[in-house]
């Protein structure tokens, strides 16, 4: 096919309407789970606990942006493994970081 | 792995970005845990050299409500802003699948919208923390709110997600401008969208992060 019947051959397909519904769906879970943290801050006094929910409701949101708008969660599951696998090393990074920290600060 | 070339590069990028955030804000995390914490209740709270600042009590300033506390309502806008503009995004990808070039051209120009409405709150937040409330304000050297490294972080933090927002409105704009006159009809595709699209939400995502790590904790 040569590039000219390409362009002639474009149609435009109608909005997927599930798919569109799908995604304002996450947008409203990330706002929410937003509004929790906001909660959660005003309500709660600062604490090992607190910083826990931060967090875990953090991983919350990361996991919708990058399976649901970056589409991740639908590719090949090698594609997948090979993006999220190499984040295991920050986890082991913060755990050293912020204990090697914490005792700068005793000595 | 089932994904174009271009896609995939896209992907190892944004990996690498990570790690680059990553040391960022876990060497924040680091510094942090090094110095003391305030003790004490949340209300009696004080700016001082001696402990770590609360993050709420120092952002808690909104436009045109000078003299209000509003601790973190205006990161709480931003935050949202960023997320309605990686919806718009992806609304735009979803277009791009379908070839409509109007509804492409639709959802990139809200999306170069919210980036930029993002672009000038930060400015404006900046200014305020650099400005201060009478207070001296803060700069590299020196910080009203607290040990002078906070304020290194958060020049050097939200400086550098800044740095990436803008990069990526220019990168939508780009796109934009391409789709506008017609370049991904006449290829036959609009993986760019797609592409450009992974990095302007991987944008969104570090900011979730720094909106927890910096503001929230």
């Amino acid at each position: 096919m040569s590039s000219e019947e390409n362009t002639n051959a474009i149609e435009v397909q109608p909005v997927d309407k599930a798919k569109v519904r799908h995604l304002l769906k996450v947008m409203w879970i990330l706002a929410g789970v937003t509004v929790i943290e906001f909660i959660f801050a005003f309500t709660m006094d600062r604490s090992f606990v607190l910083v826990s929910i931060f967090v875990l409701l953090t991983i919350v949101k990361a996991f919708y942006i990058v399976s649901e708008f970056m589409h991740l969660g639908h590719e090949v599951k090698s594609l997948m493994y090979s993006i999220v696998l190499p984040m295991l090393f920050v986890v082991w990074l913060i755990i050293a970081l912020i204990y090697e920290g914490s005792m700068l600060h005793t000595y | 792995m089932k994904v174009s070339y271009g896609k995939l590069m896209m992907w190892f990028f944004l990996v690498s970005d990570a790690f680059t955030f990553s040391g960022l804000l876990v060497s924040y995390g680091m510094v942090r845990a090094s110095h003391p914490a305030y003790e004490g209740a949340t209300k009696d709270f004080v700016f001082s050299q001696e402990y770590w600042p609360i993050p709420e009590k120092v952002f808690d300033a909104f436009p045109f409500f000078h003299g209000h506390s509003w601790p973190l309502a205006f990161v709480g806008l931003m935050t949202f802003i960023l997320i309605l503009s990686s919806v718009t995004m992806v609304l735009a990808v979803e277009a791009g699948h379908r070839r409509d070039r109007k509804a492409v051209e639709k959802w990139m120009l809200w999306t170069i919208i919210g980036g930029l409405t993002f672009l000038g709150c930060q400015a404006w937040e900046w200014t305020h923390f650099i400005v201060g409330d009478g207070g001296g304000g803060a700069s590299l050297t020196a910080n009203q709110y607290g040990p002078i490294a906070f304020a290194d972080f958060f020049f050097f933090i939200t400086g550098f997600h800044g740095t990436h927002v803008f990069s990526g409105v220019v990168l939508n704009f780009i796109i934009y401008y391409r789709t506008v006159t017609g370049l991904y009809d006449r290829r036959g595709h609009y993986e760019m969208v797609e592409k450009v699209g992974l990095y302007w939400h991987f944008v969104d995502l570090v900011w979730v992060f720094v909106f927890t790590f910096f503001y929230l904790v």
